[in-house]
């Protein structure tokens, strides 16, 4: 009976969330602005805790309030998953393919088909590739620097998965939480970071 | 010269495609605008749009000479320097191309609705594009002037802000992920910060332009479109209130600076 109504009492606390997540003016005029089209869908605006509180410039500038921002960085860190196997690192090779596609997720690519990680759209990683933006930190001899210690490879790992978990409005996208990239293409950009054979290490 | 051109074009359309390329290809494309400066394609545009602003045209044969964008009926010179604005008649703030539509709607007698749900380059909503880049050529050299004193047009500044920051979709991203700090780069593209006066106008006094890489001419609204695209956002619907009032957000911003519109981008 107890366990009954410890039960109904959780739902009641979903339902009310749900409800009293009314759409505030600007939500309600901005989601008017847009239409679905292919896969990008019109649930791409609901934001969660983290968006809508980086949606704040002052957060997003790294002010805000401080516990809000703690709260969603222990949140975050909370979604991040190990990889199933235990296994971390792929092949770099294919590590450097995904991290050369910013293909995928938008309304104009084929739904299903496998997202690249754009990874050299923000940061220098391999030094040959010259064409790299630099709203990332460089990540030229990231292995060599660090060395492949199992905190490294967690903290990479993690950071990969879900950047949010570690700064709160971090440019970076959730490849893992957001299912950009597949467990398999995380562990291949993780090869090309890690692997000491990697170009990225020499 | 030609050769030079070709090679210039050849760098353009590798930087779309995303690959590999030279570092000094930020410089050959400046130095491929510098050749043709004096021949922008955007100029083929412009040609058909005089023409057809001035052409007797739809269910009520008129031309749109009696347009009002702004500054008076058929008044064109320095019309899309204080664009986005308010105006009385529809009672809403308006940019260039849902002003334009207006025009043909009420004094043309086309469906707007019509030009709205077509594609870019579809229909008449071509003519609309041509439209926009004759009366973009009349304020080249002037001044940006985006007024904010209607009421309207302050909630529109104030709609346009929160939506730079709208931070959503399943990459995390807002305008200001590329377009909030000083120095930053997709790729080897240069991003402005729209945040500040100097980058807004960088953005706002070189947008409509001829797209060298998709080897057309694109609006503003089109830009617009294409970065919520990337932003693996839903798409924006043609002329709709966040695209006007990201406008007004941007040419506020940049007042003061130059319009060197029709730009020529990469």
């Amino acid at each position: 009976m107890k366990k009954l109504h410890l039960i109904l009492s959780a739902a009641l606390v979903v339902a009310t969330s749900t409800t009293v997540m009314a759409q505030s003016k600007f939500e309600k005029d901005h989601a008017a602005s847009f239409k679905a089209n292919g896969q990008a869908g019109m649930d791409r605006l609901e934001r969660d805790d983290a968006q809508k509180f980086c949606s704040d410039p002052a957060a997003l500038a790294g002010k805000g309030d401080p516990k809000k921002r703690a709260a969603i960085e222990k949140a975050n860190m909370a979604t991040i998953k190990q990889p199933s196997d235990g296994k971390y690192l792929g092949n770099w090779q294919e590590g450097e393919r995904i991290a050369q596609s910013g293909r995928g997720a938008t309304w104009t690519d084929k739904a299903g088909t496998p997202n690249g990680g754009g990874c050299y759209n923000c940061h220098q990683i391999n030094k040959k590739e010259i064409s790299h933006g630099n709203i990332g930190p460089s990540l030229w001899n990231y292995g060599k620097l660090r060395g492949n210690s199992e905190a490294v490879v967690q903290y990479t790992w993690g950071k990969i998965y879900n950047a949010k978990a570690y700064n709160a409005c971090s440019n970076m996208p959730r490849m893992g939480h957001l299912k950009v990239l597949t467990e398999d293409q995380m562990r291949h950009v993780m090869a090309l970071l890690l692997d000491p054979e990697s170009p990225v290490n020499q | 010269m030609k050769k030079a051109i070709s090679s210039a074009l050849l760098v353009s359309f590798s930087m779309a495609a995303g690959f590999a390329m030279a570092q000094s290809a930020t410089d050959d494309i400046a130095k491929y605008r510098e050749m043709i400066a004096d021949g922008n394609p955007a100029e083929l545009y412009e040609a058909a749009g005089e023409d057809i602003w001035a052409k007797p045209m739809g269910p009520k044969n008129v031309s749109l000479q009696k347009c009002d964008l702004g500054l008076g009926p058929g008044v064109v010179k320095g019309a899309s320097a204080q664009l986005p604005r308010y105006f009385k008649d529809t009672n809403k703030v308006q940019d260039l191309e849902s002003r334009i539509i207006t025009c043909m709607e009420r004094l043309q007698g086309y469906d707007a609705k019509e030009i709205i749900n077509a594609g870019f380059e579809k229909g008449k909503r071509k003519d609309v594009e041509a439209v926009v880049a004759y009366v973009v050529t009349a304020s080249k050299g002037m001044k940006i002037n985006v007024p904010m004193k209607h009421p309207k047009e302050k909630e529109m500044y104030a709609m346009g802000e929160k939506a730079f920051f709208f931070q959503g979709g399943p990459m995390d991203f807002a305008c200001a992920s590329c377009h909030a700090e000083d120095g930053k780069r997709i790729r080897l593209q240069d991003l402005p910060n729209i945040t500040e006066q100097k980058g807004a106008a960088l953005g706002y006094g070189y947008w409509p332009a001829y797209r060298v890489s998709s080897g057309n001419f694109w609006t503003m609204q089109r830009r617009l479109n294409d970065c919520y695209r990337q932003q693996r956002f839903p798409e924006p619907i043609y002329t709709s209130d966040v695209t006007i009032a990201l406008s007004v957000y941007m040419g506020v911003k940049a007042k003061d600076g130059v319009i060197h519109t029709p730009g020529l981008k990469r």
